[in-house]
């Protein structure tokens, strides 16, 4: 059962990335994302800088380039779609190679393309620096609401159960000699949905109960009491405020 | 439908943000008198499902892909604030963990995927389970038929941002069809799946359906012997009959925010908008926007180079409100919340 | 036997699932303090429901539960879970934290114990159980036996009114059932062991109950229930193969208790 266990996306190491608090490196995450947004999308240089500096996160915690770069395919879809752009678009029209290319569906593709990977690659190293219990606790620390924790916090704990359920009733299935194939096994596969619906629960409903039984009311008690120091702080906010400096540049020279 | 970083101009991103973070914070109120002990599992649950579901891309037509998403599922389960609340912490740990939809694009994502999906879904739903005959396989036609709206009515809610935000040059007329076209068909998906998840969920475990609630029978006592005797009822929850008021009246507020909030900037600063709008999330369906003769197409720009500074101003300006707003309301809510709390704490 | 406060006092409770189905109708049941009693009873007589009721999990039906003489109702619900700790079947339902350490101390912690005293008690509920070595493992990686064990830690770092067992000898190989059953017997707790593994019960405790449809069918004295086949037979309970209870030397059932 997976409440604080390692998630697959996290990479465990001692790095000082890993033991910086979870409230500031979410935070230091979502300034940098903001300031990669804020960056105008003209300044090509600067795009470049900010992947310098995930680079140097990356390697402060010893994250190594292949599990990065793996771990940014998740953001494929995405690139599908900005491949698109340039087509459909409408605006002045670039001939390359003899295709008719939107350019502002270049410059939206390019866009889209440069801040969703820079972002992609900051969520990821975030997530695998950051186990999600203390991601969660970070989130807490952060004022979101309480509600809002509780139920992420269990929507972490069932993810690992459905995956679970999930493989298990495709084992039963395909055991009896059934394999999913194109959109005539959808009614199957959507009548699993159901009985998948109430195995999760009701396996995640006895691990609930075990926890309400000790006590639980809401909140996971505090066991290890983390504490940002202004060091700490400062250390994690040098990632934002460069991102900064670079998209001011980026205002300034475009 | 994961709007991306970029893609939705920065006034439209505030202003979405400000209507997520009010629909955020009602539905924290109104989620105490949904949740009990066990249903905050079971939000965590659907939010889980949604999130896998979601995960699920499956073609289409044409080359495009969607994907369900799940407002319907969550609201007839949980309830229409649970559902809220399980939607957007699904895009949020989406934003946070999978940089699915851009953090900047939170405030898009989640008025058109958590709480159109969801209200619309739920005010439908209760209207038809309140016209149907008192069966359970009423409730499940009532699930599939809100499902299937829901969707499409956030691909229109999408398409109104687009128009009012968008940052690319592709005629809201061709989003409109495209995206409203795809989602009638991923629709009929997530109808099908709704449905059949509620179906199967009722059918085994009729407590866990919000909106099949306050049903129990008598309990009877029996001695040893086996004679038994009728107990009278107590008080069953009567967690079925709510107001959903409270639930229009914020898509009515959102809906004006938007409107006036948009109209503004549009009509002011014409050039200024079109640059700053990178801070959205992505979307797949989205890709296949064709350019058109857009009713709003006077108000968006091409290429204002020398607007640009004053964009990426109103840029940084706006995703600050976004946050400051979103912030303040948390924080009053939250402050709010744990006093009203606290007297009841023990029985969480 | 019967102390001034009986450690459980259960009466005339009903309960209906939500959906329609009554599992409890009327049952009532009187644990005294430091007694180990067992509870029989086939699939769907009830005994997991009655178990939720024992710790407030599921209320709402007609009747009351009274722990330590303090009502199980929403206000007292804190106290309650404190008082009736409940080792549920399945292990990995239990241990839900990254280590043994942070598990035991799950429970205590939500009670508000911190720093020295929090890890006094963590550390004397594993040692309790034999499992202080294992202390930063994290549960997953030890065996079943040793899971079981955590569990009962788990619940033990409270100290409990009650001990409430589900199911304590399913999966268990005959050394980890010997080893519990040690554990069992050297704590100094009011115990209720919901089995269907007959001889555990016959070694454990002294009584049992026999709970069928819904209501206790049977209260005595285990050795008598077990060789009593008419009962046996009506509530559907077997012993195993070549078991039988008039053979074996009677042992004491306690070293805490009565």
């Amino acid at each position: 059962m997976g409440a604080g266990h390692a998630h697959k996306l996290y990479r465990h190491a001692r790095s000082p990335v890993h033991e910086l608090p979870p409230h500031c490196k979410i935070a230091a995450t979502f300034g940098f994302v903001l300031a990669v947004v804020a960056t105008p999308r003209e300044a090509v240089w600067a795009f470049g800088l900010h992947a310098l500096l995930i680079a140097v996160v990356a390697a402060a915690a010893r994250v190594p380039a292949g599990f990065l770069l793996r771990r940014l395919l998740i953001e494929v879809p995405f690139v599908a779609f900005a491949v698109l752009m340039p087509f459909v678009a409408q605006g002045e029209r670039v001939h390359v190679l003899g295709l008719s290319l939107s350019e502002s569906g270049l410059w939206g593709a390019w866009n889209v393309l440069a801040k969703g990977t820079l972002g992609v690659a900051a969520s990821v190293l975030l997530a695998s620096t950051t186990e999600l219990r203390s991601l969660l606790l970070g989130l807490q620390r952060l004022r979101m609401p309480p509600l809002l924790v509780q139920i992420a916090s269990f929507m972490i704990r069932y993810g690992d159960v459905v995956t679970d359920e999930m493989r298990r009733m495709r084992i039963a299935r395909e055991s009896r000699g059934f394999t999913a194939r194109g959109v005539r096994h959808w009614g199957v596969l959507a009548t699993s949905a159901g009985a998948l619906f109430i195995r999760s629960y009701e396996r995640g409903e006895r691990v609930h109960l075990a926890m309400v039984s000790r006590g639980y009311a809401g909140t996971m008690p505090v066991i290890d009491e983390v504490t940002a120091e202004r060091a700490q702080w400062t250390y994690a906010a040098a990632l934002p405020l460069a991102a900064l400096a670079v998209c001011l540049t980026g205002w300034m020279l475009t | 439908m994961h709007v991306p970083d970029g893609f939705i101009n920065a006034p439209v991103s505030v202003a979405t943000g400000a209507v997520a973070a009010a629909a955020v914070a009602v539905s924290l109120r109104g989620a105490r008198r949904e949740l009990d002990d066990k249903a905050a599992p079971l939000a965590g649950l659907v939010a889980a499902f949604v999130f896998a579901v979601q995960m699920l891309n499956f073609p289409v037509a044409a080359g495009t892909s969607g994907h369900l998403l799940g407002g319907a599922l969550a609201a007839i389960l949980v309830g229409p604030y649970t559902g809220v609340l399980c939607i957007s912490v699904v895009l949020l740990m989406q934003g946070v963990l999978f940089a699915d939809g851009g953090l900047t694009a939170l405030g898009v994502n989640i008025s058109d995927m958590a709480v159109t999906t969801t209200v619309v879904a739920y005010v439908l739903f209760r209207l038809l389970v309140k016209v149907l005959p008192k069966r359970r396989s009423s409730v499940t036609a009532a699930s599939f038929a809100a499902a299937l709206v829901s969707v499409p009515a956030a691909a229109c809610v999408f398409t109104l941002i687009y128009a009012l935000g968008g940052t690319t040059d592709v005629p809201t007329a061709k989003v409109f069809t495209a995206m409203v076209g795809v989602h009638v068909l991923i629709g009929i998906g997530e109808a099908l799946i709704t449905s059949l998840t509620v179906g199967a969920v009722i059918a085994v475990r009729p407590d866990l359906v919000y909106g099949a609630r306050g049903l129990a029978k008598p309990l009877q006592l029996r001695t040893a012997d086996g004679t038994t005797v009728q107990v009278a009822p107590q008080a069953a929850a009567p967690a079925a009959a709510r107001s959903t008021r409270k639930v229009r009246i914020v898509g009515l507020v959102a809906a004006l925010v938007l409107a006036g909030f948009v109209s503004y900037y549009a009509s002011t600063s014409p050039d200024g908008l079109e640059k700053v709008a990178h801070d959205k999330g992505i979307d797949r369906k989205t890709g296949q926007h064709a350019a058109k003769d857009s009713p709003l197409a006077d108000y968006r720009l091409k290429d204002v180079s020398d607007a640009r500074l004053s964009g990426g101003l109103a840029g940084v300006i706006g995703v600050g409100a976004t946050l400051a707003v979103g912030t303040g309301v948390f924080v009053t809510v939250r402050r709010r919340r744990a006093r009203a709390v606290l007297p009841e704490t023990e029985t969480v | 036997m019967t102390d001034a406060v009986p450690s459980l006092e259960v009466s005339g409770l009903a309960f209906a699932y939500p959906d329609g189905h009554q599992a409890l109708f009327g049952v009532d049941l009187t644990v005294g303090r430091g007694e180990r009693v067992a509870l029989l009873g086939p699939n769907g007589a009830g005994k997991t429901t009655l178990v939720l009721h024992l710790n407030g999990i599921l209320d709402g039906g007609a009747g009351s539960v009274r722990v330590a003489g303090l009502p199980v109702d929403k206000r007292n619900l804190a106290e309650i879970r404190r008082r009736v700790g409940i080792v549920f079947q399945d292990p990995d339902d239990q241990l839900f934290m990254p280590t043994v350490r942070e598990d035991v101390a799950f429970g205590p912690a939500a009670a508000g114990l911190r720093g020295a005293e929090l890890a006094a008690c963590v550390d004397k509920a594993l040692s309790l159980v034999g499992m202080a070595e294992f202390a930063d493992r994290p549960p997953h990686h030890l065996s079943f036996g040793q899971r079981r064990r955590v569990a009962v830690a788990t619940v033990l770092a409270m100290e409990p009114e009650i001990l409430v067992l589900d199911e304590p000898s399913s999966n268990l190989d005959p050394a980890s059932r010997r080893e519990l059953a040690d554990i069992l017997r050297s704590l100094d707790v009011t115990v209720l062991m919901v089995t269907h593994d007959l001889p555990y019960a016959l070694e454990l405790c002294e009584r049992s109950v026999i709970l069928s449809n819904g209501v206790i069918a049977a209260d005595g004295t285990t050795r008598e229930l077990l060789c009593d086949e008419e009962t046996m037979r009506a509530h559907r309970l077997e012993l195993p193969f070549g078991f039988d209870p008039r053979s074996v030397a009677a042992r004491p059932a306690t070293t805490g208790g009565r």
